[in-house]
């Protein structure tokens, strides 16, 4: 089997050396069959094991080797040499800090995960003699396409507002909150609120849409937020009109 | 030497990198458009207050060489905005059908067809409906 | 953190939005060009028929009620766009452009009223 030669053009930095990322090359010979992690672990085995990134799964689920392939976040166990040129440049996500080679800091992006509660707030216990909290096909629907999240990030390196303004919560949070609001199970709409209806929430986004054209997993976050901005105006206004509806559809009591 | 992780800076200019910010900026440059369309509408209301012949001369600057471009460059841009406005409207008004959630171009086809249908109308009306 | 006020201009911009994405096309080329290009005769737009639609209760209302949006829908937009280009005193550029908005707004209204 012929090797195809492919250049491998990687933003390396090494904290302990350099004080900014340079670019470095590689030529790589490749299979044809080979996705842009496989030519980097064939760089790591044979030809240079200082580079350092990030993977686990190889099957698209993990969500850990998201990096910017020619100017597109993507997966690289999902980016195919065959719809790629000879020459391939490969750099860590972009809007977040880069600790070292391809790998970014995912401490703020966890931190957004966190802030808009991502787990089913009932308004109270199940009757349900077996604990479990019924739900028909036809509900599943509503939300099953946002929780499809893998937290590969590469919505937020797209996303100008987050690169302009790293308080945003973000496509994949807003999505997820969005997620847990739609889903039939959960009355925490009103909790979420004080994040994802907040300035840092999804009144930050300007609706770009680059997050959605990226993400591997069609989540769709900037549908997500924008039906989040519909359903917070038409809170919003009914709040105005009749100010009690709050209180009572808080069903957590969080009045932080 | 053990420097902190690295922060890339985001230049002014970062939507100059790529076509799908150079489209989305000049959809949002659109709105300085619609927004002169409505002070053209705020000048002519204005001109029309003052009586017969003020109005009569704001038509004709309106269409002089340098009214027609300015009302030129209003249409350009305003039909930039409806396309990209109603492409969107799919993902912010889902339209559920029973249990199927309907394909994103029926909303969009329907935007369409309810701006053909609106545009013909004011043009009928404006005629005096000859 | 604490919910945002934004649904009050938001909403008027994304009126103004739908409002001007059907109508700004046809009322360019209604006053614009259809006079110039034989598709209107003059009198359709004629001093008299113009001020009896403009004057009329609905005409004012309605004029109004678009004008309005079609201003917040440009000051909103405007307001993030300048951020996006590295404008980022947002507070001088709120106060611009919804002053600009608010502005225009009460001048439609006291025009329009003076019909
Ligand atoms: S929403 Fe999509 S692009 Fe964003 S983190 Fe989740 S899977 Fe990745």
């Amino acid at each position: 089997m012929s090797a195809r030669q492919i250049t491998l053009e990687v933003l390396r930095y090494r904290p302990e050396s350099e004080s900014e990322p340079v670019f470095q090359s590689y030529s790589v010979p490749c299979q044809k069959e080979w996705v842009v992690l496989d030519a980097l672990n064939y760089v790591k085995d044979n030809l240079d094991r200082t580079l350092s990134f990030r993977w686990s799964c190889h099957m698209a689920v993990c969500g850990s080797c998201g990096m910017v392939i020619n100017d597109n976040p993507m997966l690289s166990c999902k980016a195919f040499l065959r719809d790629l040129p000879d020459h391939i440049r490969v750099e860590p996500l972009q809007n977040f800090p880069i600790e070292r080679d391809l790998m970014v800091s995912l401490d703020d992006f966890m931190d957004k995960l966190k802030s808009v509660k991502p787990y089913l707030i009932p308004k109270q216990p199940t009757a349900d003699p077996d604990g479990t909290y019924k739900q028909s096909s036809a509900q599943l629907k509503k939300f099953k396409p946002f929780a499809m999240c893998i937290n590969c990030m590469a919505c937020y390196s797209v996303c100008p507002q987050y690169g302009l303004n790293d308080g945003f919560a973000g496509p994949a949070a807003l999505a997820l909150a969005h997620r847990y609001n739609a889903d039939s199970r959960d009355q925490g709409r009103r909790a979420r609120e004080d994040v994802v209806a907040s300035n840092t929430g999804i009144w930050e986004c300007t609706f770009v849409g680059a997050c959605s054209e990226v993400c591997p997993k069609n989540v769709d976050p900037a549908a997500a937020i924008q039906q989040t901005k519909i359903a917070s105006t038409v809170d919003y206004f009914k709040d105005l009109l009749m100010p009690s509806g709050r209180k009572i559809a808080h069903p957590e009591g969080d009045t932080t | 030497m053990n420097n902190a992780p690295y922060i890339r800076p985001m230049p002014a200019s970062w939507w100059l990198r790529q076509g799908r910010y150079v489209r989305y900026m000049i959809r949002e440059a659109t709105c300085l458009f619609v927004g002169l369309h409505a002070l053209v509408l705020l000048v002519g209301v204005y001109r029309l207050s003052q009586g017969r012949e003020a109005f009569e001369a704001f038509l004709e600057a309106l269409w002089s060489p340098a009214g027609q471009l300015i009302s030129a460059a209003i249409l350009i841009m305003a039909v930039i905005h409806s396309v990209t406005w109603f492409n969107l409207t799919p993902k912010a008004m889902p339209l559920w059908i029973g249990e199927k959630q309907a394909p994103g171009w029926i909303i969009v086809a329907a935007h369409y067809g309810g701006w053909f249908v609106v545009s013909v109308i004011v043009l009928l009306l404006a005629g005096g409906l000859s | 953190m604490a919910r945002s006020h934004k649904p009050v201009v938001w909403g008027l911009f994304a009126a103004g939005g739908t409002a001007s994405a059907f109508l700004v096309p046809v009322l360019a080329i209604t006053l614009g060009f259809a006079v110039p290009l034989g598709l209107l005769s003059p009198t359709d737009l004629s001093f008299d028929r113009v001020y009896s639609i403009v004057s009329h209760p609905l005409g004012r209302l309605v004029l109004f009620g678009y004008m309005t949006v079609c201003f917040w829908h440009a000051a909103h937009r405007t307001r993030t766009t300048a951020h996006d280009v590295g404008l980022h005193n947002d507070r001088v550029t709120m106060i611009v452009c919804y002053g600009a908005a608010g502005l225009s707004t009460v001048l439609a209204a006291l025009f329009l009223l003076s019909l």
